[in-house]
């Protein structure tokens, strides 16, 4: 091919002048220098959005952030309202939903990398798993209220093959209970977990299961002890997110009735007044039949309040005979207080949770109560970022371990 | 001893095994059941009383007065004002921080800056309401007053706002994900035709990740649609037509939420309205879920 010479053009720059060469370079570069400080500028805003919500609450509660504010209850005079309820409260939910969420999203993940055939009942789950990522929260309530509140939640829905005794105790623990609250948050974060725990089993190579088959592991063996210990950093990594998740959720609670006022622990301290009342009392608290007497065996040292309001100083061991409307008092000891910690005792209770006593003070009016939402919030905000700074910190450790 | 290997014993084991984890795979398709099930249920109950004429075309939604009015419009147009004010900022904020990240910034700075963003994500909503109320609302109403708007106490501008950067990390993680997994070979062809990296990031790079850009921000969009919290807290509660943003009204969810917070009246009809307004929600949720998958069919470029 022939190089053919047009010669040099009428405004054109010098054969040879790279620098000035093609026409408009400069101002091509230059706008590929702005579009940086653009970028650096929307990352920014991004990054100051972090950094304003903390100042914010830091600045408007952070001095509420006391010792007093994790140990006393909520109040109607805000200098002295805590959030003791709200934080045990969480714990409590977390838990449950940890509980459910944990085994069920594992064992799903499992199935769905490891076990699934290809048919139409897999693909079934794995829309379903989809499309309930993008289902808004609020929605996960309704379904609660209609399945767990108002039908597992009523003794007289049950189907009549149960015993009354069982239909009652069941009944009890559904409602609006942290029974409840667990399982719906758990359903909540199903996905998060289930999608984890697919890529971190996906992540294993190939080669780890052959090498157990070839030995004569059976599927179960090789999956669960060859592919499940290379998997588990990356499971653990899904449920930290899905639990902070989990923990800052308060949409699908009100739904299902969180109180937004509690003064009361669903489980007891050590060292805490218990009261136990002998027989069925109406709503006045008087016996429903006063003649009643029962036959008691004081648990602890304490005193008895007979129905007459007279008092009196009881021991360990003691057994007495007791009217109904007695109340037996005495302080609980750090045996009491374990015994009420067993998931029996309190999975029935009704709750409130952190993001519920924060909302509940962010609508009242006086600004003494912004305050403490403010320090709630600080509190809260805090706890996730801290979570989802580890769940970073373990998938960024996770990346540089593992080369296969 | 002569053993036969071809024949495979029964491990009841290994059945009752994987009978336990596809028992735990469908609980997922059991969940999507029970949240259709339950709301389907419920508006039937709700649409025997109230005609599905009225509900879709009457613009007031006023249950809990002696008349009542049940009309979603309201609910419908606060909603899509909010999502559109989450958008207006999320949009282009999420998609510069994505080009920039995936085209002009080092392997450290996007490893750094990505899951520091998707915090943003994390945040507990209600936080985001006390933000919004206390922060965005009375900074927005300062900056307005000397253009003669006066800002309401209760707005979905500044909810509206926030939600849009909540949902940042969504658009911008998705796209630059989108953007980083097209070829390196064609942004080479482009570098090597002269062009600058804007150029190539403009022109192959955005076109050739359309598909997860724009799946991104419909999930984006999906997230707003939903969101309760901050729209509870910040955007007022009134329902009512909104033709701006810089009015107070309440969205589909605020209203859902408001009604469970005082004592549910279960069995009544308005009781029953809160999952009649469920159900458009959900619909809407799973109409947008459905135009990002066809989208991503319709327009997946493959390698």
């Amino acid at each position: 091919m022939a190089a053919t010479d047009v010669g040099p053009v009428e405004g054109a720059p010098a054969r040879g002048d790279i620098t000035a060469h093609p026409p408009g370079l400069a101002a091509r570069k230059f706008k590929d220098a702005t579009f940086v400080f653009w970028g650096i500028l929307a990352t920014v805003i991004g990054l100051g959005t972090l950094i304003a919500l903390v100042w914010d609450l830091a600045a408007d509660g952070g001095h509420r952030v006391t010792a007093d504010f994790f140990f006393s209850f909520p109040s109607s005079e805000p200098a002295e309202a805590g959030i003791l309820p709200a934080w045990v409260g969480s714990i409590l939910v977390i838990v449950t939903t940890a509980l459910f969420a944990v085994p069920i999203g594992l064992l799903a993940g499992v199935y769905l990398e490891e076990y699934a055939p290809k048919n139409a009942i897999t693909s079934a789950i794995e829309i379903a798993v989809n499309n309930l990522a993008g289902v808004p929260s609020i929605l996960f309530g309704l379904m609660s209220i209609g399945i767990f509140v108002q039908i597992l939640g009523n003794a007289a829905r049950y189907p009549d093959f149960i015993p009354e005794g069982t239909r009652e105790a069941m009944a009890d623990l559904f409602g609006q209970s942290i029974l409840t609250a667990g399982i719906t948050l758990a359903l909540l974060i199903l996905p998060i977990v289930i999608v984890a725990t697919r890529e971190a089993v996906r992540g294993v190579p190939q080669e780890i299961r052959h090498a157990a088959l070839a030995v004569g592991a059976t599927k179960w063996q090789a999956t669960n002890h060859h592919v499940m210990p290379y998997a588990l950093p990356g499971v653990v990594t899904g449920v930290i997110i899905g639990i902070s998740r989990a923990l800052g959720e308060t949409a699908p609670l009100i739904m299902i009735g969180g109180l937004t006022f509690v003064a009361f622990l669903p489980i007891t301290r050590p060292g805490d007044a218990t009261f136990e009342t002998i027989g069925v009392l109406d709503e006045y608290g008087a016996a429903i039949d006063p003649t009643a007497v029962e036959t008691v065996r004081i648990p602890h040292d304490g005193i008895v309040v007979l129905p007459d309001f007279t008092e009196q100083a009881v021991q360990a061991g003691q057994v007495l005979e007791l009217p109904h409307g007695s109340t037996i008092q005495s302080v609980a000891t750090w045996g009491d207080a374990a015994m009420t910690w067993l998931p029996g005792h309190w999975l029935g209770s009704e709750f409130t949770v952190m993001p519920i006593q924060m909302f509940n003070w962010t609508s009242r009016p006086q600004a003494e109560f912004l305050e403490i939402a403010a320090a709630a919030g600080l509190v809260l905000l805090l706890i996730t970022l801290l979570l989802n700074g580890t769940a970073i910190w373990l998938r960024y450790r996770l990346r540089k371990a593992i080369k296969w | 001893v002569e053993r036969d290997f071809t024949k495979s014993k029964a491990r009841w084991g290994e059945r009752i095994i994987e009978g336990s984890l596809f028992l735990a795979a469908a609980t997922a398709i059991a969940v999507v059941v029970g949240i259709i099930y339950v709301v389907v249920s419920e508006s039937t109950k709700f649409f025997s009383h109230v005609s599905a004429v009225e509900f879709l075309t009457s613009t007031t939604w006023t249950p809990l007065f002696d008349n009542p009015q049940y009309g979603i419009a309201p609910l419908l147009t606060g909603t899509f004002m909010a999502t559109l004010v989450a958008l207006a900022v999320a949009v282009p904020l999420g998609l510069l921080v994505a080009i920039y990240l995936s085209e002009f910034a080092g392997h450290r700075t996007r490893e750094t800056i990505k899951p520091t963003l998707e915090l943003l994500a994390a945040v507990p909503t209600v936080v985001y309401g006390y933000f919004a109320l206390l922060f965005v609302t009375p900074l927005l109403q300062q900056w307005l007053r000397p253009f003669g708007i006066e800002l309401p106490g209760f707005n979905l501008l500044s909810a509206g706002i926030v939600m849009g950067l909540m949902i940042i990390p969504y658009i911008a993680s998705l796209s630059e994900d989108a953007m980083r997994s097209v070829p390196r070979s064609m942004r080479e062809g482009s570098y090597a035709m002269g062009a600058t990296r804007l150029e190539t990031a403009f022109r192959v790079v955005v076109p050739a990740a359309v598909s997860g850009v724009v799946g991104a921000v419909i999930l984006g969009m999906s997230r707003a649609i939903g969101e309760t919290m901050i729209v509870v807290v910040a955007g007022g509660q009134q329902p009512q037509m909104v033709l701006h943003p810089a009015q107070q009204g309440a969205t589909v969810t605020a209203f859902i939420a408001q009604v469970a917070l005082g004592d549910l009246p279960f069995g009544t009809l308005e009781y029953n309205s809160i999952f009649a307004a469920g159900l458009a929600l959900l619909v809407l949720t799973l109409f947008f879920n459905f135009v990002a998958f066809w989208l991503q069919r319709r327009y997946r470029e493959a390698y």
